[in-house]
């Protein structure tokens, strides 16, 4: 399933966050959008998942779904969005729940998604106990569970120490290989970008346009920390977004 | 001076004690987090009980100040060895029981209609807010009328009573439910209501249960005014009728039975906050 977004803008009252922004998310690719702080990067995500509704413009879905998807626009938020009183296999049940799926099939797709990201023998543990890139991890195994068709992640390592950020960018790339999603990776860390990327979108300061799509050919697992053509990319973003990036952060901030 | 001496660790230099002639810094941390001392809350009840038993022995409290501690004591053991304590306390508890059960699960019915709905918060809030500062004591004659002389008016009033309180502070604790939870719900496809019952209670939870604190005690008083204005049997007759005769003996022991009762509650309170909010700490 692909997503097209058709000439979205948007204001809040008279306050224009974004202007005429045209985009196709292909499948089975991770798009990342970079842009200066406040550009509506969280906002498009928004519209994206459906959380909210562009002034004018349309997200299209194009082709269905696959038929074993719950749910086809599934988040991963920054501050992971974990409920402290389930454990983390609680945690995931909770998204099946709703669909009706319980016992000995619940617990095979819990046990399947708790693998695939390592938390196995932390099945009963509470989320307080975890370090910030377990809860991720918890996070990003509630989304696979419900077998998205793209996956919608706003900063979602941001939270964390650079080390575990490293880690769980390694998880990520993983995750992709053994089997590749389809994901819009919401990011203000151009290294994260040039790691993740199959596309990377540059998003201008307010209101925020398309300023450049650049594309990365390396295949996800051969891009390591430190790689010189990673660097040179990221020297690159990091120049067109600069001038940006500075007359953004002197704004006011709008309340 | 050598080079040596400016190295700020080496090892020599610590071994050899040579920074050991500073002064210590003054520690000034520590303080404001109380910690769980059980035996001092006996040692106060135990100490002032002693103070008056010893005092009304020797003389320097008199018998119409205070009555003797041992005196109530046996005055309690012949309402038990009577059979009247479990006449008085089982219709006690029984409204007790009643009111507050209806009145706080209609104060956390409401406080979550008012916590999630524009309409209900605007039209419910205010008359909350005037319904609250009203003794309610004051409206008995009123429940009289309306639901009876009997059972009726006194479970309305303990509900009552304990409604608003509820109200307040669930709607108070639905607020501060993480909103970025409840957004995760949605963006899962969560029903409505799987939200309210599986993110926002359980969310509210600790609100709700602290409130319960306030509601019951208030449930406690007005429990013992309902049955001063008219019962036959009943914890707040009992003391009643011994305050009408000056009885102290018995007086004091009816208000040791509600002191208990305030205490068993709020350890029943503690008891289901460890059961349900163990994920805290
Ligand atoms: N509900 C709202 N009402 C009014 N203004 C809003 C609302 N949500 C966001 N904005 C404004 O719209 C602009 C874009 O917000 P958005 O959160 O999408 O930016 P962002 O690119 O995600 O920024 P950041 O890098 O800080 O996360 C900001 O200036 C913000 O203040
Ligand atoms: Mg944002």
């Amino acid at each position: 399933m692909d997503i097209r977004l058709e000439s979205i803008s948007h204001h809040y009252d008279d306050f224009e966050v974004m202007r005429d922004i045209t985009l196709d998310i292909a499948d089975g690719q991770i798009v990342c959008i970079v842009g200066p702080s406040g550009c509506g990067k969280s906002t498009l995500l928004r519209f994206i998942g459906g959380l909210e509704r562009p002034t004018s413009g349309r997200v299209l879905q194009l082709g269905e779904p696959p038929a074993d998807c719950l749910n086809p626009l599934t988040y991963i938020f920054q501050d992971f969005a974990l409920l402290p009183w389930r454990t983390v296999a609680g945690n995931v049940s909770l998204v099946l729940e709703d669909h009706g799926i319980s016992g000995a099939e619940a617990k095979a797709i819990i046990n399947d998604v708790l693998d695939r990201t390592r938390l196995t023998d932390f099945a009963s543990a509470l989320p307080k106990q975890l370090s910030g890139g377990m809860k991720q991890r918890v996070a990003i195994a509630r989304a696979l569970a419900v077998k998205p068709a793209v996956m919608l992640m706003d900063e979602p390592l941001s939270a964390l120490d650079s080390q575990t950020r490293e880690l769980l960018m390694d998880d990520l790339v993983d995750l992709w290989t053994r089997q590749p999603f389809t994901a819009v990776y919401v990011t203000h860390n151009l290294a994260e970008a040039v790691r993740l990327g199959h596309s990377i979108v540059v998003l201008s300061r307010r209101p925020g346009t398309i300023r450049e799509i650049v594309h990365l050919d390396k295949p996800l697992a051969d891009r390591h920390f430190g790689d010189a053509d990673l660097d040179e990319r990221q020297k690159y973003l990091w120049q067109l977004m600069r001038d940006e990036a500075r007359a953004a952060d002197a704004e006011l901030i709008h309340v | 001076m050598s080079e040596a001496s400016h190295k700020p660790n080496d090892p020599d230099r610590l071994k050899a004690g040579g920074v050991s002639n500073g002064t210590a810094v003054n520690f000034r941390g520590g303080g404001f987090a109380p910690k769980p001392r059980r035996w001092v809350g006996f040692v106060v009840f135990a100490g002032l009980i002693a103070i008056a038993e010893w005092g009304t022995r020797s003389g320097w409290i008199s018998a119409l100040t205070l009555p003797r501690p041992s005196d109530v004591l046996d005055t309690f053991k012949q309402l038990y060895s009577s059979g009247l304590l479990f006449k008085h306390l089982v219709p006690s508890l029984s409204r007790l029981a009643v009111g507050a059960a209806a009145g706080v699960t209609a104060g956390v019915i409401v406080g979550v209609l008012i916590g999630l709905f524009s309409y209900f918060r605007a039209g419910l809030v205010p008359l909350v807010a005037a319904i609250f500062p009203i003794p309610k004591i004051a409206l008995l004659p009123l429940f009289v009328i309306w639901f009876g002389i009997d059972e009726g008016s006194k479970y309305a009033l303990i509900a009552f009573g304990t409604f608003t309180p509820t109200v307040v502070a669930t709607y108070g604790a639905v607020d501060n439910v993480d909103r970025t939870l409840i957004r995760m719900g949605q963006s899962f496809g969560l029903s409505w209501f799987s939200i309210v019952r599986k993110i926002v209670l359980p969310g509210a939870m600790p609100g709700i249960l602290s409130g319960l604190r306030i509601s019951l005690a208030i449930a406690i008083i007005l429990l013992v005014a309902a049955e001063m204005l008219g019962a036959e049997y009943g914890i707040g007759a009992y003391i009643l009728e011994a305050g009408s005769l000056y009885d102290l003996e018995r007086l004091f022991a009816g208000v040791v039975i509600l002191s208990v009762l305030g205490v068993v509650v709020s350890a029943v309170i503690g008891a289901i906050e460890r059961y349900l909010l163990g994920w805290r700490n």
